[in-house]
């Protein structure tokens, strides 16, 4: 399966060529992606002191989280406020900062702590295997279904072009575990488990041996310090340390897990095929990653919390520049979505969640042939939800 | 100290800091604590040079982090500053005399036009700017045994790492002969006037020769070399200048081991076309400009260097520019400075470019 995307962006093919996916015209198309394109040269011209001063703030608090947690285990009846330091901080860590400084969108900085090549965060998944499962094979081919490892993740049915098989009657199962564990599943999801099942991949070896390799060294690392060291250091609080920082770990996986299922699997969102994207404009492009996300809304502490995934949609568009900037890009995406007619996907946190969860469920049984009755659920690909 | 700097390097404390490390935490409550990184504290600017006119040259007083190892004349150090929110790094020569773990040095620049960061830090930088350091780099040093006679020449701002070895000579009370050649525009413009004004009184051994052109001192000849040190090509020489300068000088000496030279390379200017040579020097591989991405350049040459989406946003092809101007296709941003970390799929070369790959 080679599916290349072109550059220097090719222009639109021509209307009749264009799959009945798309609601705009190739010459549509192309102005859309030009007014993106104008976004993004704006901002990034713009790009300076504020945009440093606020990722050394947000670092500045994460260290401080950190630091408060691992010490309030020093005091036993301070433990849930340990527990719920340490859970903002890993938090604050994976989302506003890691995430975010792995995808560059800090590299302009040219500090080599919040460089994207630098820069690891405090989770199981090494960066450097996530950062090509995400920045390039998510990113590159965001719900292409066949060629987004995202949809799903190899484990679940999110999509009716998923075929059926009775192993997902356990998607909720399954959903439900990947949520608990999320840490260990973004981790070993970089080792393509569904290969290794399907038997065309070692686990530990061949194409496998550099990501494994990585991921046992990363995995000791934060074992060592968050069930080992740090417990140690608490002595005779050995066992509440080591339960406070277990708990922290879940609540995070819990939180990104959450956050993260709302970005691509509302109802709503559009899934595409690899037939329909073959050699892409970048004005379809940038349409296939608008109609593909979908956003969260909420005050600033939703946003910084979630790293700014509660907006994802310009996340997708715009996956390189400072997240603090999506809020004011996103009063612009929408305008530019009206005139269009283009659909952009919001809701608040329990809408998302509630959508989500119903698709988890839906999806563990298999897909009616018609399935016209619930038009807002289905696939772009089979027909585009336009927006009124 | 010791012990505490002993423990915040220990394996013990790397565990428990990790993944990012004992010094993230540290620059948080103080921006000179650190155990790896090396930082300096901008104590102290005087202007060396200031003419209307002419860009001033500037001598900054560091005091580095305590884990500065020191540094023997003649080297130069990797220096960054923040500008805006983005900090750039560039290469310095240490103007004072040799200095030991921790302690104070001094750079000398130039505020290049063209450039920003020396500007800033010979203009603006105010005092107590953190800067952010390398340790001490580079070969361009005295010997250990010091031979019975040096030949210095330098030209402009290249007497800097000179200047660096004649005061430690001076402060090792060196017995043997120092001819010290410098090539400025006119006195006005002399770096260390004052000092070397003193220097040609009282120091003892020194042979101090100041030359301007613009007021009548003759140009560098092998000729006129020849004759304030006779049979120099068995001098032990240290030369440091513009390249017009460094290039005479070689030709001098027609391929004697006795010279060693050190220039630093200037930010390329765009010629804005696609005519040029591309080098690819980790492979040793070069071939003409084709006008197309970097990475299309590459792979047509024969390399497969590291790519991921093709299209700018994954940053898996990321790599240092050495020397160049490069535009990003997506931004129609040019990047002309050395070193610079480029995503070689959506950058084109603009004339000549050199890329690690």
């Amino acid at each position: 399966m080679t599916v290349s995307i072109e550059r220097p962006p090719v222009k639109a093919a021509t209307d009749s060529e264009l799959s009945s996916t798309y609601t705009l015209t190739a010459e549509q198309l192309d102005a859309f992606g030009d007014e993106m394109d104008a976004i993004r040269q704006r901002v990034i011209a713009d790009l300076g002191d504020e945009d440093a001063a606020y990722i050394r703030k947000v670092v500045k608090y994460q260290r401080g989280f950190e630091v408060a947690g691992r010490v309030m285990f020093y005091l036993p009846p301070l433990w849930p406020a340990a527990v719920a330091s340490l859970s903002v901080s890993k938090i604050l860590d994976n989302m506003e900062i890691g995430h975010n400084v792995m995808h560059g969108q800090y590299d302009w900085m040219g500090d080599p702590a919040l460089n994207s090549r630098m820069f690891d965060w405090d989770t199981m998944a090494p960066a450097e295997n996530w950062k090509y499962g995400h920045n390039y094979m998510h990113h590159t081919y965001t719900n292409i279904v066949g060629k987004d490892r995202d949809i799903g993740y190899g484990i679940l049915r999110m999509d009716e072009d998923q075929k059926w098989r009775p192993y997902y009657l356990g998607n909720p199962v399954y959903a439900f575990l990947l949520m608990v564990f999320f840490e260990w599943g973004v981790a070993l999801h970089d080792l393509e488990a569904d290969e290794i099942l399907a038997g065309r991949r070692h686990l530990w070896k061949g194409e496998n041996a550099p990501i494994f390799r990585r991921l046992r060294k990363k995995m000791g690392k934060q074992i060592l310090k968050d069930y080992v060291l740090f417990p140690l250091l608490t002595g005779p609080f050995f066992l509440s340390t080591l339960a406070g920082n277990a708990v922290a770990n879940l609540i995070r996986n819990i939180w990104t897990f959450n956050i993260i299922f709302c970005g691509h699997f509302p109802a709503g969102v559009a899934t595409f095929s690899i037939e329909e994207t073959e050699n892409e404009s970048r004005g379809q492009w940038y349409y296939r990653q608008l109609l593909g996300s979908a956003n969260i809304t909420g005050g600033k502490l939703m946003h910084v919390m979630s790293g700014n995934l509660s907006h994802q949609i310009e996340h997708h568009l715009f996956p390189d520049i400072p997240a603090r900037r999506y809020p004011e890009i996103s009063v612009e995406v929408q305008e530019i979505c009206e005139r269009y007619g283009l659909q952009y996907n919001k809701g608040s946190l329990p809408v998302q969640l509630w959508s989500v969860a119903r698709k988890i469920f839906r999806l563990a049984l298999p897909t009616k042939a018609e399935a016209a009755t619930e038009p807002q659920t289905r696939s772009a690909s089979s027909a585009p939800v336009r927006a009124a | 100290m010791a012990l505490v700097n002993t423990l915040l390097r220990s394996r013990a404390v790397a565990a428990l800091t990790s993944p990012h490390g004992v010094d993230r935490y540290l620059e948080l409550v103080n921006p000179m604590w650190a155990a790896h990184d090396v930082r300096g504290r901008l104590i102290d600017r005087t202007l060396e040079v200031d003419v209307p006119g002419a860009p001033p040259v500037a001598t900054l007083t560091i005091q580095p982090t305590g884990n500065w190892a020191g540094h023997q004349a003649g080297q130069h150090v990797q220096l960054g500053v923040e500008i805006a929110g983005t900090r750039t790094t560039r290469v310095f020569s240490v103007s004072s005399a040799a200095s030991g773990r921790g302690d104070q040095f001094t750079i000398t620049l130039r505020a290049n036009p063209d450039g920003i960061v020396s500007s800033y830090l010979a203009e603006e930088a105010p005092l107590g700017t953190i800067l952010h350091l390398s340790q001490a780099q580079g070969e361009f040093t005295l010997p250990e045994q010091m031979p019975e006679h040096v030949l210095m020449i330098s030209g402009g701002s290249g007497i800097t790492p000179l200047m660096s070895m004649l005061r430690t000579l001076q402060r090792r009370t060196h017995r043997g002969r120092v001819t010290f050649l410098h090539y400025a525009q006119s006195p006005e413009h002399q770096i260390f006037r004052d000092e070397l004004a003193q220097v040609a009184t009282s120091g003892y051994g020194i042979d101090l020769h100041l030359v301007y052109p613009e007021t009548g001192g003759r140009f560098f000849t092998p000729m006129e070399l020849e004759r304030l040190v006779p049979g120099f090509r068995d001098v032990d020489t240290f030369a440091v200048g513009p390249a017009g300068l460094i290039e005479k000088v070689q030709a001098a000496y027609e391929g004697s081991d006795k010279l060693r030279v050190e220039y630093f390379k200037a930010p390329a200017v765009s010629n804005g076309s696609t005519e040029g040579d591309i080098t690819f020097t980790r492979t040793g591989t070069s071939a003409a400009n084709s006008g197309t991405t970097l990475l299309e350049q590459a792979e047509a040459a024969g390399l497969t260097p590291a790519f991921g989406c093709r299209m700018g946003i994954c940053f898996s092809c990321t790599a240092t520019k050495k020397e160049g101007t490069v535009r990003n296709v997506l931004t129609g941003e040019t990047s002309s400075l050395p070193d610079e970390d480029i995503r070689i799929c959506v950058s084109t070369p603009e004339g000549d470019c050199a890329v690690e790959l």
